[in-house]
């Protein structure tokens, strides 16, 4: 690996300022940083720990909003903070590159993958175009992408998430950068993509003996492709190690809990042994978009009191099925029975108590909470629909469900969503589902868009939550880890049908369905060595063969 | 690029029906005026046999429906009727000028559309400079004051004061094209100036909002020049709403013109129209309001259909 000692990127004293409520603010204190020819650096912290800012930076780049305020950024011998722009940018895309976190958005969906990839080579005469093509053609070979002769013909609409992943790496790659900056490239993937890309860059950066800074939030994968971690708080280094030495003994007590997260894990509950009725039921649901099946004989039963955690990749009818029980989409065949009942498929048949059975918290409580409605209104507004609560009644309501979620009654009462954190906005979200007193949650992906320690707290309290009021989970997700802590039985989806079924300790210990097996052997482990292991055992040259069988 | 066609030829229809539902609501407007077009025709003197004599003319003894019917299937094979005051036919008499208007739209937009397109990349480009700033209210002002008054202002000083362009626009056959274009330069003018701020601002605002999306990022952290960024990554993207407000000038440069003719004495189907209201012949206003609405709906068709055509998920499906 590192072999060439020489320093290539020496930052020192990084400070920068983003501007917000007409004020620069400090969002980076002095971060210090070194970087050999060939070493791939880790970047860790949870979001606002300015990972993407230092990232950014040491390309010499400030985004719209941000500027570097002190210290200094020195890359090949050349002072970035104080060279002007304009040689700062011939820098960019020759000789060092970013992969960026969403290549679906970051590929312009105007032009054809070979165009976006030949442009910096072009433009800073490296190659010609043809010869540029030539070498993307190859580039894509060597990431293992299908067709790599023809591939690049296309627009980015036309290729999945996990290739115009890995054809932004080869662009990264087009005109043989020293350094390229990796920022969360695979957090918007599958696992099953994921570990097809982590393969794919972590060969291409050997192979080309590039240096990289990878940013990542996820300990398992940067264990997987860094050399040296460096862990990251709200804009200031915690610690700084080689992977081995972070991950057998971390120093710092933030690094410790960092490590901890995964470890929540409550006990599993079995189904009740005489013949209850489940409160819900759904039975042989087909559903369709359109003329698009997307759902096909799914069945499965949830229990009072029971968690079941409904996992598979994007696309494999997990939201879909949610949609059908809350009849936001009436199923084209199949019925979903309440304790028994059957319910009119539309939710415009149902009636209001049938409608206040089942609530739903969001994936993106940004986005789920109508940003310019008090919290007492998002909480009072189903309190009284559903329970025709008034004036002081339903204020002592609003105040003990915001008891329930652990937040201050006083502190939140009249405050407005975009006044609160990532993780308080999801409370919110849970209490206003709790506020029509259901039977039966619906949590589609709640903890995804929230960084591991909030993440947790959240599914604490699901836990308590469920404990206190005897609540049935339906726990939507693509996070292995999240079903290992609370599920007590799990549902294997894939492409609209249920691959597997049954209790979690049973899903969890071999022999599974390959799919199943497929899934939970894709999760990143925290040992440096695990996807070396995986690949071994997959067999290095049919990797994502797998995922397609 | 089955998708394509089905779309385009869907929009056509929906064009179509329109066009039809106006040419309903231009008929029925004509047969809610107060009493019926012989009496606005002969004027409160006329007595009842002359009336009578002239609805048998008109063929206004037969029910609306029929009359509504047998004027429509004339529209659509050219035949507006005859006019009521010159007796000539409606077609005759509206294809020179509207062939005249459509020529003076023609030069406004050919100057207008490049004009108003590079230079709204341009202030994206120096977006919230002096230029930009400047450019904003040069534009604004030129749009918010009235047609008539800017017509003026450049009679003042390019024909009165200069000398460089005829101030009426006057035509006659014997032109040459160029002698034309010089002739109908200040008319164009004035209407390329009423024009341009809104397919300006239009230009700046679809490019700018694209700017925050993370592929102008990447272009940006490729190294891209910022004149490329804007022309090869942004402009591509940008189409759709600045094709809309395009054809949306377009319409008025043709529709919208009745001042600036006056204006210069321009012999185009503006003029015509308010001559025709003024005198109440119908047949002419009927004519010229369907071919105004045809206008309409032909432009903005067209800019449906562009935008589509931008849309690179549409052109190349999966």
């Amino acid at each position: 690996m590192a072999d060439d000692k020489r320093v290539l990127l020496k930052i020192q004293g990084l400070k920068i300022e983003g501007y917000s409520d007409e004020k620069w603010i400090e969002i980076v204190h002095g971060v210090d940083l070194t970087l050999h020819r060939g070493e791939v650096l880790g970047l860790i912290g949870e979001s606002g720990a300015g990972k993407s800012t230092i990232g950014l930076a040491a390309m010499g780049f400030a985004r719209d909003g941000c500027r570097i305020s002190g210290g200094s950024v020195e890359f090949d011998g050349m002072e970035l903070t104080t060279t002007p722009e304009s040689d700062r940018r011939v820098l960019r895309g020759s000789r060092i590159a970013y992969v960026a976190q969403s290549a679906a958005a970051s590929f312009n969906p105007a032009h054809k993958l070979i165009d976006q990839h030949t442009e910096a080579p072009v433009h800073y005469r490296i190659r010609k175009r043809m010869e540029s093509q030539e070498d993307a053609m190859e580039l894509y070979d060597r990431l293992r992408l299908p067709n790599p002769r023809e591939i690049g013909f296309r627009y980015p609409h036309q290729v999945s998430g996990g290739q115009l992943q890995r054809a932004m790496t080869a662009m990264a790659m087009s005109c043989r950068p020293d350094l390229i900056i990796f920022d969360e490239p695979t957090t918007a993937l599958d696992v099953t993509t994921q570990i097809e890309v982590l393969a794919a860059i972590r060969d291409i950066v050997d192979q080309f003996n590039t240096a990289a800074i990878y940013i990542t939030h996820d300990l398992a994968v940067v264990a997987q492709m860094a050399d040296t971690i460096k862990v990251l708080l709200k804009g200031d280094e915690v610690e700084e190690a080689d992977t081995v030495t972070m991950l057998d003994d971390p120093q710092e007590d933030y690094t410790k809990t960092l490590w901890a997260v995964r470890s929540f894990q409550r006990p599993q509950k079995s189904r009740p042994e005489d013949e209850t009725v489940p409160i819900v039921t759904i039975d042989n649901v087909d559903a369709a978009y359109g003329q698009t099946k997307v759902l096909e004989d799914v069945s499965f039963d949830i229990h009072a009191g029971m968690t079941v955690a409904v996992v598979g990749e994007s696309g494999s009818g997990k939201s879909t099925t949610a949609r059908c029980i809350t009849g936001l989409l009436p199923p084209t065949k199949g019925r979903i029975l309440f304790s028994g009942e059957e319910l009119p498929a539309s939710f415009r048949a149902r009636s209001k108590d049938q409608l206040r059975q089942a609530q739903m918290i969001y994936q993106m409580a940004d986005t789920a909470l109508n940003p310019k409605v008090r919290i007492s209104d998002i909480i009072g507004r189903p309190a009284e629909f559903y329970s025709g609560l008034k004036g002081a009644q339903l204020k002592n309501r609003v105040d003990e469900l915001l008891d329930l979620i652990e937040l201050e009654p006083s502190k939140f009462y009249s405050r407005y969503p975009p006044e609160l954190s990532g993780g308080q906005k999801q409370r919110i979200g849970i209490a206003r589902a709790l506020a029509a007193e259901p039977s039966f949650i619906i949590c589609d992906e709640v903890t995804s868009a929230l960084d591991q320690l909030v993440a947790e707290g959240i599914l604490r309290l699901l836990d308590r939550l469920q404990e206190e009021l005897d609540l049935a989970y339906m726990f939507i997700t693509h996070d292995l880890a999240t079903v290992r802590s609370i599920a007590d039985e799990v549902v294997v989806m894939k492409e609209g049908r249920v691959v597997e079924m049954g209790p979690k300790d049973v899903m969890f210990t071999p022999p599974h369905h390959p799919y199943t097996d497929l899934l939970l052997s894709s999760v990143p482990e925290m040992d440096p060595n695990w996807l070396n292991t995986v690949l071994e055992e997959r067999g290095v040259d049919n990797i994502g063969e797998a995922a397609r069988t | 690029m089955g998708d394509v066609t089905r779309i385009i030829i869907t929009r056509l229809g929906l064009g179509v029906l329109t066009l039809l539902v106006i040419s309903v609501l231009i008929f029925g407007a004509v047969e809610l005026l107060p009493g019926d077009i012989a009496q606005a025709v002969l004027g409160q003197g006329a007595t009842e046999e002359n009336l009578r004599a002239l609805r048998t003319e008109l063929g206004l003894d037969r029910s609306a429906p029929v009359r509504y019917f047998d004027w429509l299937t004339g529209a659509i094979v050219g035949d507006f009727g005859n006019s009521l005051l010159t007796q000539s036919s409606v077609t005759d008499t509206i294809a020179p000028r509207f062939a005249n208007t459509l020529f003076l739209a023609a030069y406004a937009a050919v100057i207008a559309v490049p004009v108003a397109i590079i230079l709204g990349i341009i202030v994206a480009l120096l977006r919230n400079t002096l230029f930009d700033r400047v450019a904003n209210v040069a534009t604004l002002t030129s749009i918010s004051s009235p047609e008539f008054f800017l017509g003026y202002i450049l009679i003042l000083y390019f024909s009165v004061k200069t000398g460089m362009f005829p101030a009426i626009a006057k035509l006659s056959d014997d032109l040459t094209f160029i002698e034309l274009l010089e002739r109908t330069f200040l008319p164009a003018l004035t209407m390329v100036l009423v024009v341009v701020a809104h397919m300006m601002r239009m230009t700046r605002a679809a490019i700018i909002n694209l700017l925050a999306s993370p592929y102008i990022e990447m272009a940006r952290l490729k190294g891209t020049p910022a004149w490329k960024v804007i022309a090869r990554h942004a402009l591509p993207n940008a189409w759709a709403p600045i094709i809309n407000v395009v054809a949306l000038n377009l319409a008025y440069l043709i529709t919208g013109v009745v001042l600036v003719e006056v204006v210069f004495v321009y012999p185009g189907i503006g003029q015509l129209l308010v001559d025709a209201v003024t005198k109440r012949d119908f047949p002419v206003v009927q004519a010229c309001c369907l071919i105004f609405a045809a206008t309409f709906i032909l432009l903005n068709l067209a800019a449906d259909v562009g935008a589509i055509l931008t849309n690179p998920r549409l052109r190349h499906p999966k």
